[in-house]
Parts: C-alpha cells; structure tokens; sequence
C-alpha cells in the first residue's frame, strides 16, 4: 500500500516488528545507560496511534521512576484548547521524543482555559511550565453566528488570545505557542468568501495576520496549523463526524502529524533542529550515475521531466543553504569525476563553492559522514542524510542512528517535498546570523584526511538477508547482459563491449565460462548487478575477459562471492589457475586495485598500465554473508 | 464472519494493549480494562479505518456489544 507522505509521515521508516518486545525490554531493564537513545530510535518510526501510546507509556513510566533518559532533554508542556485534547497526549509525548525532548504534558479540563490562564495557582499555571500551547480552533473564537454580529471579532478574538498569552506569562513567565486558525470547508458565498470580511473565512484571514504581528517582539511562538490544514485538505483536516462524536478538533487521522509538528518545534526551541544536509550524488542530486552514464549523460536538464526533478533537489538545498544549513556531499564516485558536474555542467545549480565538505570516494558512507560531522565541528544528530538507496540509508540508520535519514518515494519528483515535509530545519527564528553560518562552516572546512571505518558494517550486512544468484549466460538474460557491458564503466575491470551477437556467441561456447550474477536483499530484487567472462587461455588457465559489476551492491563482499564461485567452477573443469587483467581507462580507475584487493599475484605490468594478476584455484575463498543460489552451473555444494 | 471477529480481535488487542482479548459475540465494554468513552472513540475510528466503513454518530452510539459491532461491519461491508 502506498504511504500518504503526510498523513503517514512517510519520512519515517516503518514502525519495526519488535516494537512491543522493545518497550517491555525498557520498561523491565532499561535504567542503565542507552535508554535514551533506545526512546529516540523507537520514536524514529511512523507509528501508529496505537504504538505512539505505548511509547509514551514506556516513556512515562522510565520518567517516574526518575531514569537516566539523556540524551532526550525535559520539557514541561501545559495544554489548552479546543475539544478533547487528551487523546492527543500520548501521541504529543512520543513524537516529541522524536526529536529529542522528554515531554511532560499538563492538560486542563475542557472548557477551562480562561480560568486556566487567568488563575495564578490553576493547575497549568501551578505546574510552571515551560511553555504552554494555546490549542484554539475558530469554533473557541467569539465568533457569533449571524454576519451581521461580526463587526468586532476580530479585535475581540485577537484581545482573547492575548489574554490567554498574558495570562500564562504573568503567572508562571510560560511563553505561549498559538496556532493559526484553519478556516472549516464550508463555505457561504464560494469564492466571494474572501472578499466578505465578516465571512468566517474573511475574519480567519485577518486573525491570522493581526495574530502574526502581534507576535513580533514577543518570545511567544508559532504554530502554523493553518498551512498544516491546507497542505493536507481541509476537507480531509476538519470531520464533522469525529467532532460530533468526541468533540475532536481535527481528524484523528493527523493526530501523529500534528504531534510532529508541535514535536519539532520543541526541538527546535531546545536547540536540536538539525544544522547540516549532505547529499548523495547519483540518482539523489542528479538523474543516472556519472560515473557510468558520464558528464553528458546525467539527467537534470530542464524540460526533461526527470532532470526537472533532480534540479528541484537542488533548489531545496539551495535555498536551505541561504537559510544557515551547511551542505555537504557523501557520494560513492571518483572525486574529480564527482566535482566535474559541480565544476563544468551548465545545468548544475549547486556549485562547488556551495559544499562545505565533499567526500567522493569508495569508503562507506557512516564512516564519510563520521568525518563530514568533525570536519564541520558539528554531531551527528545535526546531520541529515538524502540518498535514494534504501542500502544506503539503512546503512547509516544503524551505524549512526543519531544521523536523520528521511525515506525516499520511488519517484524523484517528490523528493525535495518528502526532505522539506520531515520538518528537520525547524527554526523558531531567522535572523542576518543565520543567512552567513552555512559560509561561516565553509570558511573552515578543510580538504579531509580518510578517517578510520565505522565498525559494525559486517553485521549490517548479515541483517540485510542477501541472496546471490549464480547462472550462466542465458537467453532471458542476454538483453540485460549486453545492456551492463556496453553501459558499465567504473566497476569494469576490461571495458570490453560486445554485441548481443558475440554475448549470445559466449553463451553457446561449452569452452568459455559465463556467469551472470543477480542479488535480493530485504529491500527487494536489485536485478543483475554482475557480469563475468573468463575464457581458456594457457593450459589449464582461465583468463578473465570481462568483470564488471554495478556499483549499487559495493561494499556487500559481491566481489569476493563472484571469486568464491569462479574458482568452484574453475576447479570443477580442471582449471588450476585464474588470471586476472586490469585496462586502465578514464573511468574505471576505483577498480585498479580490485586483483590485488582479492588475493591475486601481479604478474606483469605493461607501460600502458595494464596489469595481469594470477591466483590458485587451489585456494579456498571465505563465503559472505549471503545465501547462494545456482541454476545451470556445473558446482553444486551444499548451501551453508 | 470469522475473518470480521479475527480482524477485531487484532483491533483490540492493539487498542486496549492486551494480548489476551478475544473477540466475540457477548463481549461489551464493561469486560474490558480500560474502554471508557475515550477508547470507544479511539476503536471506532480504528475499525472505520481496518473496514474501510462509516459509521454514524448514532450507529456507534447503539452498540452494546462486539456482536453488534461485528453485524454492522458485515452489513456494510457485504462479508460475512
């Protein structure tokens, strides 16, 4: 089922099948350190209401029995407004951990919120809270019924919500968070509603606006749920239904969306909004991979609907940037091919000069952007992380879950709009300051140093479940085959081209070995992702034609598995030894080490480059984690 | 109507936090740890929502028993 972006908080990962086992594992243990963090991993989910209970439960019974729960940071949240708002605590308290606040909620009774503010020793104003969020919808607003008694409603509903404001603050110093007013669907005249100043709409339009500037100057804040209605539908916002029945002030469907609002602008208050975005390159800042497809092949020309998409990413980070959040790049490539799009395509908008660190390399990504975190000065929970691949991003999930990294739709063209709905730069102000920080960074980003690794990855890769199939050349696959070798260009250990003709030629030929490999992980099919022709040269040699694998699956041990299933084969055909030739060329310079990587004696070197390597078919190569699946090959071991 | 109670059970055993909910015929609110009018509310948009149903105020406000609740689900939905 498709996730709706917004009422599904789609962002956010799937809440994890252990979830229960997770709470009751933190309510039984969970004092010692860790537990914190354990909370804020949980809260990163799109729970359901029912999860978001549990959470709060959890998170209110480790608070009562006074357990260490930093890193979240305490916050004291008194609650007034319209309709029954107790449903929505739980849902307040879990999604503020999200963003790294311990919620303590105090609620009134509904009905009470004069009393509440005005009353020095009421319950909210006797708790002494950190702030107090002012819940009012239009049906709170003395707002009469009949046009013709509107004459002063606004004034009068802008005097009652600075009452309120007044209140709270002269009594306990709260400061005050007030929402904008979603006007209901319905409407009196249709489109002259706007134009009628005593129409419901009409007066909301200038509450709204009176409301805004009466917050200037003030520490009091904003709660924008006018825009939050509209950019779900008010129609979707506002059921008549759900008020009748329980006096609900919006659709229980968006409770969690609204609790993540209010979340992140705690966050934000407390000073956790996040500081830095880094992006990954291919398929994430423009369409197709660089380092394959080349300067001229990469899709964000405009006019072309995929180009148009990527270049909207980039205006988003641009004009992040121009906000105060740092850029930086994590992208598995050559550096100087990466830099050749910041540098010399006339369709870039983000130029070399915008990154404040730019890691191109081969390395994993938790441990770029470990480095890109002390190279900026800046910790990982300021970091957000954009990357198309799901590999990628559960990756750096689990290595560095302090990191925030947003779910992507399979389609590009809404992935500035899924970074944007995460609400990950919340800000509760905007100041010159701000506008200079993301240059302020870069003044004193320096080239990086390779830091150490991350470690964990080898687990990492076992969680992902990975299956690795085996087959010879055959005719399902021979389009595909075809399509890798004359594409292929980084991971290509030969840039050998053939035609479907000559592919279709190898396959028939009992005296060449073929091998086209595919790989299924937790995430899905990723297809084909290696080819390999090895023909007989010397005597009971193999020569290794073609070796060339997709660089999506770098970094999951495929090569070592592809070596593991030639050398079986080899052996079972009686073949002793497997030689090994690397061609240089412009673009395959990631893989001018990958024999030696592998175990493989050099054997010679010519003045062009070229290097030919040996290695024993008498040796054993090390399984992966991975299951292996074969069709058509003449070994046939028993799967471990 | 066994899948109609075996979807219920789930609903419940979610909603009141319970492992141990069965979903039946005679099963009433009164039963049931913690099923107050807030939690009426919280199962019947929760069930609306397992359904794909709507219910009138006045419907949700006639139930008195799981079996009530599991015929009207029927009558809408045309399972049985």
């Amino acid at each position: 089922m498709t996730r709706h972006l917004f009422a599904d908080l789609a962002w956010l990962p799937e809440s994890p099948a252990d979830f229960r086992a997770r709470n009751r594992a933190l309510v039984e243990g969970g004092d010692g350190a860790g537990a914190g963090d354990e909370i804020i991993a949980l809260a990163t989910h799109a729970l359901g209401d029912n999860q978001l209970i549990k959470l709060a439960e959890t998170i209110g019974a480790l608070a009562a029995r006074g357990a260490n729960l930093s890193p979240l940071t305490p916050f004291k949240l008194g609650i007034v407004g319209t309709g029954t708002l107790d449903l929505l605590i739980p849902a307040l308290i879990a999604s503020a951990a999200r963003h790294g606040v311990l919620l303590e909620c105090v609620s009134a009774e509904y009905g009470q919120i004069v009393q509440q503010a005005l009353e020095p020793e009421s319950r909210i104003n006797a708790a002494r809270c950190d702030a107090v969020l002012i819940a009012l919808d239009y049906r709170s607003l003395p707002i009469p019924a009949g046009l013709g008694e509107r004459a002063a409603s606004v004034e009068a509903s802008i005097g009652f919500i600075d009452m309120l404001r007044e209140g709270f603050r002269a009594a306990s110093g709260a400061v005050s968070i007030v929402q904008t007013f979603a006007p209901p669907p319905e409407q009196l005249f249709g489109s002259l509603d706007r134009r009628v100043a005593m129409s419901t709409r009409g007066l909301l339009d200038a509450i709204n606006r009176r409301l805004l500037d009466g917050l200037e100057g003030t520490p009091d804040l904003i709660l924008d749920i006018a825009a939050l209605a509209e950019t779900v539908g008010l129609a979707e916002w506002y059921s008549p239904e759900q008020w009748n029945l329980a006096k609900l002030p919006f659709s229980a469907t968006y409770a969690r969306l609204y609790a993540d609002h209010v979340g992140r602008l705690l966050g934000a208050l407390r000073g956790g909004a996040r500081r830095c975005l880094i992006l990954d390159l291919d398929n994430t800042v423009w369409g197709g991979v660089i380092g394959d497809d080349g300067l001229d092949g990469i899709r964000i020309a405009q006019g072309d609907a995929t180009g148009e998409a990527f270049l909207e990413v980039q205006r988003t980070a641009l004009m992040l940037r121009e906000r105060g959040v740092v850029l930086a790049v994590s992208s598995k490539n050559t550096d100087e091919v990466a830099r050749a799009a910041f540098r010399e395509h006339p369709e870039m908008l983000l130029r070399e000069n915008h990154i404040a660190v730019f890691q191109a390399n081969w390395n994993d990504k938790a441990t770029n952007i470990k480095a890109i975190a002390e190279e900026l000065n800046l910790g990982l929970a300021s970091m957000v992380f954009l990357d198309d691949n799901p590999v990628e991003r559960g990756l750096v999930r689990r290595l560095l879950p302090r990191v925030a990294v947003p779910e992507l739709p399979e389609d590009p063209a809404l992935y500035a709009r899924t970074l944007l709905a995460a609400g990950y730069f919340e800000a509760v102000a905007f100041s010159d300051e701000d506008r200079k920080r993301a240059d302020f960074y870069q003044d004193n980003a320096k080239r990086l140093a390779l830091q150490s690794k991350v470690g964990g990855v080898e687990a990492y890769l076992e969680s992902l479940n990975m299956r690795i199939g085996f087959a010879p050349f055959d005719g399902v696959g021979r389009e595909r085959i075809s399509q890798l070798i004359n594409k292929s260009n980084q991971f290509n250990l030969t840039t050998r081209r053939y035609t479907e003709a000559e592919v279709a030629a190898a396959e028939a030929d009992a005296g060449v070995f073929t091998l086209q490999v595919r790989l299924t992980d937790v995430f899905g099919d990723n297809g084909m992702i290696s080819v390999v022709i090895a023909r007989p040269s010397e005597p009971a040699a193999w020569e290794i034609d073609t070796w060339l694998m997709s660089c999506r699956v770098l970094g999951r041990k495929v090569e070592q598995m592809v070596l593991r299933e030639l050398v079986l084969n080899a052996r079972a055909a009686g073949i002793e030894r497997l030689v090994g030739v690397y061609r240089p060329t412009e673009r395959n310079s990631m893989v001018q080490d990958h024999y030696a990587k592998l175990g493989f004696i050099l054997i010679e070197e010519d003045e062009g480059g070229v290097t030919r390597w040996s290695f024993s078919t008498a040796e054993d190569v090390a399984a992966a984690p991975m299951t292996i699946q074969r069709a058509g090959l003449a070994v046939g071991e028993a799967v471990a | 109507m066994d899948s109609i109670y075996k979807r219920l059970t789930e609903i419940l055993v979610d909603v009141f936090d319970d492992d141990d909910i069965v979903a039946t015929e005679d099963l009433t609110a009164e039963k049931v740890n913690g099923w107050d009018s807030l939690a009426h509310v919280r199962l019947m948009i929760q069930v609306e929502r397992a359904f794909s149903v709507k219910f009138t105020a006045s419907e949700i406000t006639s139930f008195k028993s799981v079996g009530d609740l599991a015929r009207a689900i029927a009558a809408k939905t045309g399972r049985n």
